[in-house]
């Protein structure tokens, strides 16, 4: 009985999982980028969530509303004025670029907000649970996660799938200069898709404020997560992207449940298993691993 | 037209006199008693050897990894792992900590090479993570306190000092001279035409896929090597200090700021990076974020860093590597 | 009225030199065809025109205004269009999905996917397959068609009969003829060049980056079109 907890928890944290996962997957699929302060921008938002809270006294899911769409806006911003700048000179630039950006934000947070650690105080929605009957509990947050996770790729995939913009995004993600040729403007395209990206991360990041305490160093490993749910579930899938956030939620529980330490090296361990025997991940569409 | 390919230059040969100028007072350095200065001389050939090896896999061989903190640590667990268990020398423990790091690396590369580009740089930095929490989960190896390098506390401390010091020295040169020397020859030719174009170097003949392993597995061993120096020095070793990613900030930064793809580049980074920290001691994190904001506008605005700069501007090279066709008649064509 | 000048364009890879001071002329309705071998510089040249390459404003003029390095947006606006070499049909995207790109500017005009499955009755039928699920001659319409659907004024064709059967390309310079009636200005580069002396009204030869014969088709023989090709 304490297994199938285990697994209920496992699935939902997967949802938490699949939305962190979702931003850093389209902007690779539409740009070949790689954002390494991915993560750190959900602790930003999260941390922007505290200030709003405590400045306006609103709930954290309030807050949310204030902060995607504050985020969309500095993801538009950044792809705008910095990331676009490096296109077309390769893999270091982007890299290193958005590491140090990485760096910044995270001494930024630690700067302005100290090293103490946080937490989002959700009310009664934290901690009410609704029965599933045999003595399984399931909290109504994590549920509510997942519910907005799905939600969202749903959002995505019919955003991606049938408007004019859905078609930029793979036309570009197919073939930028003949993109470019039909008139699309890729520089404005992947400005949207930097803004959808940190919003989506926004709504990550807060909710894992709610769900846990969070610290300005909290970013890598999001980042790290994300990554490894994109990779096991195989780059451009959309829906395989849940299903490994899923499969990495669940690893990660059951480790944690036999010994307290393991919960993330087992996560990393399927991870490296994963990569090992299906490199190019459970349901990809594009063979490819490469930028 | 007949044509000469040569390699010289009259900077290179200053170069050559001023390194061993350099080398010299190095040497000469401990008699001047200062263990303060000793103890600063080591961990700036560290951070430098560190950044020769990122240098490498990044700037010559193409490949961005973030995860060369992995071998850091490795090496200086290998290090205490072989002299406080298994009765090594401890000074003998450093290149072969080195070793150590270097055969880790091998089922490393097998995984990590499945990636490429922005991937490949998150999957060694999933890797390095992974080795941090199994050494952390370990308990022979100290769990999250760590351990202590007890094989040395025999020696008298000057002695241990001392020793420690000359072994920087010797590794640091060591490190820079294998590098150029590397560089230089036929393999480095074949490294720098895989950097410049895959394809087009597969197509000559060249195996991409070797060179990038060999140049990776050199790059451990060098990293790894420097792990152990590092907490040789420093005496006491734990998972998040040896594995911390702050090794590979503190590396992209030297390299970026000093100019990425040229030997003296690091070099310059190094030191800059030293009278930065030197000037921001007091400021913690503020000097972290100028250190972030430098790298990414180096990256924008100056990708070929301070001595690309100065290169460019004067033409300069100190460890000339490339090489320049000169026709008969003294027109000459570098290439980088 | 000359919808398309270019005088004096010179374009650069680099420091490679591909186009030397190549000036051409296209006229309103008119269907022009440039020919030449590999490397001639003939796709340089389209993609020049069309605002994938660096080359001075003044160097290209559409419809009296200067265009040059313009980028595609403002030339699809204006119905600048280009028809890549390769077809360059978009595998994410099915073959109605492919057509709805061509028209993202939603420049105003007669062309919707309807009239094209017109034209192109096959392309109809496989309306919701993948773009790149279909046998190249069916791709190379599908580019047309994707082309037409940004309403041009003029199209500019690189190399269509590339990799086809003589049979398909049979068919694709009939429906250029299609386009043609209906008023729309064609600019054709091709290497199989009696089907395109077959349409145009004027040709221009390529050689080395630049131009070097100049006539209407009629005017020339088979020697002068020969020497102009491959040189002397």
């Amino acid at each position: 009985m304490g297994w199938l907890d285990t697994l209920v928890q496992g699935i939902l944290l997967g949802g938490l999982y699949a939305l962190f996962a979702t931003g850093l997957s389209l902007i690779f699929g539409v740009m070949r980028l790689v954002n390494l302060a991915h993560g750190d921008f959900s602790i930003l938002a999260a941390f922007m969530a505290v200030a709003a809270v405590q400045a306006l006294d609103v709930g954290p899911l309030l807050a949310l509303v204030l902060v995607a769409p504050a985020m969309a806006l500095v993801g538009y911003g950044l792809q705008r004025l910095v990331l676009n700048r490096l296109l077309g000179r390769g893999v270091l630039p982007a890299v290193l670029v958005t590491f140090g950006l990485s760096i910044v934000i995270q001494n930024g947070l630690l700067e302005t907000f100290s090293a103490d650690s946080r937490r989002l105080n959700a009310g009664s929605l934290e901690t009410a649970s609704l029965p599933l009957g045999g003595g399984i509990a399931v909290g109504w947050f994590p549920l509510l996660t997942f519910g907005v996770a799905v939600l969202l790729l749903v959002a995505l995939q019919l955003l991606i799938g049938r408007t004019a913009l859905g078609r930029a995004f793979r036309a570009a993600s197919d073939d930028g200069e003949t993109a470019a040729l039909m008139g699309i403007d890729n520089g404005r395209l992947y400005a949207l898709a930097m803004a959808l990206s940190l919003a989506i991360v926004a709504v990550a990041g807060i909710f894992l404020g709610v769900r846990t305490t969070f610290t300005f160093a909290s970013g890598p490993d999001r980042l790290l997560f994300a990554f490894e749910a994109v990779i096991i579930g195989g780059l451009g899938s959309l829906w395989g992207t849940l299903v490994g956030g899923v499969i990495l939620g669940v690893a990660q529980t059951t480790g944690a449940r036999v010994s307290p330490g393991w919960g993330v090296l087992t996560g990393h361990l399927v991870f490296l298993a994963v990569l090992l025997l299906r490199p190019s991940g459970l349901f990809a569409k594009s063979q490819r691993l490469d930028s | 037209m007949t044509v000469a390919v040569e390699r010289a230059t009259s900077a290179g040969q200053v170069g050559l006199l001023v390194a061993s100028l350099l080398v010299a007072g190095l040497i000469a350095l401990p008699w001047a008693g200062d263990a303060g200065l000793m103890r600063m001389v080591v961990e700036l050939i560290a951070l430098l050897v560190l950044a020769q090896m990122w240098n490498l896999l990044a700037g010559y061989a193409g490949l961005v990894s973030i995860g060369q903190q992995a071998y850091v640590g490795l090496g200086g667990y290998a290090l205490v792992v072989l002299a406080d268990d298994l009765g090594v020398n401890p000074f003998l423990a450093v290149p072969l900590a080195g070793l150590v790091a270097a055969a880790f690396a091998l089922p490393t590369a097998a995984l990590v090479f499945r990636f490429h580009g922005g991937y490949f740089a998150v999957g060694t930095w999933a890797v390095a993570e992974v080795y941090r929490l199994l050494i952390a989960n370990s308990g022979a190896l100290g769990r999250g306190t760590g351990r202590t390098l007890r094989a040395v506390f025999p020696l008298a401390r000057e002695t241990r000092e001392l020793a420690t010091y000359l072994l920087a020295v010797v590794l640091g040169v060591t490190a820079i001279v294998a590098v150029y020397l590397y560089l230089r020859s036929r393999l480095g030719l074949g490294l720098m035409a895989v950097r410049d174009s895959e394809p087009a170097s597969q197509s000559l003949g060249v195996d991409v896929f070797r060179t990038k392993l060999a140049v990776y597995l050199a790059a451990a061993f060098g990293t790894g090597t420097t792990g152990g120096l590092i907490y040789l020095n420093l005496l006491r070793i734990s998972p998040d200090a040896a594995f911390s990613i702050n090794w590979t900030a503190y590396t992209i930064f030297i390299v970026v700021i000093g100019g990425l793809g040229t030997l003296e580049g690091p070099i310059v980074g190094t030191l800059v990076f030293f009278l930065l920290r030197e000037l921001l001691a007091d400021h913690g994190s503020w000097y972290m974020i100028l250190l972030g904001a430098l790298a990414v506008v180096a990256m924008m605005r100056y990708p070929q860093g301070l001595w690309g700069l100065v290169a460019e501007r004067w033409d300069v090279r100190f460890f000339p590597v490339q090489r320049r066709v000169r026709d008969v008649a003294g027109v000459s064509v570098s290439g980088r | 009225m000359t919808l398309l000048g270019v005088r004096e364009l010179s374009a650069f890879y680099g420091d490679f030199q591909a186009l030397f001071g190549v000036s051409l002329d296209v006229a309103e309705g008119e269907t022009v065809a440039v020919i030449g071998a590999n490397g001639a510089g003939k796709s340089t040249f389209l993609r020049a025109v069309a605002g994938a390459l660096p080359v001075p404003r003044e160097a290209v003029r559409f419809d009296g205004q200067p265009v040059g390095g313009l980028p595609s947006p403002a030339l699809v606006d204006l119905g600048l269009v280009l028809v890549p070499e390769g077809r360059k049909i978009f595998p994410s995207l099915s073959v109605q999905e492919n057509l709805l790109v061509g028209a993202y500017r939603g420049r105003p005009g007669p062309w919707t996917p309807e009239r094209v499955y017109r034209l192109f009755p096959i392309l109809g039928d496989r309306r919701a397959q993948a773009g790149t699920n279909l046998s190249g001659g069916e791709q190379q319409m599908l580019a047309i068609g994707r082309g037409l659907m940004a309403n041009p004024r003029l199209l500019l064709v690189d190399e269509i009969s590339l990799g086809l059967a003589p049979i398909v390309v049979q068919h694709l310079y009939q429906v250029l003829e299609a386009v043609k009636a209906e008023g729309t200005t064609l600019l054709v580069v091709e290497q199989d060049v009696s089907r395109v002396l077959a349409v145009a009204q004027r040709v221009y030869c390529f050689r080395k980056g630049a131009v070097s014969l100049h006539d209407a088709p009629s005017r020339l023989s088979r020697e002068q079109i020969a020497t102009a090709y491959f040189g002397a």
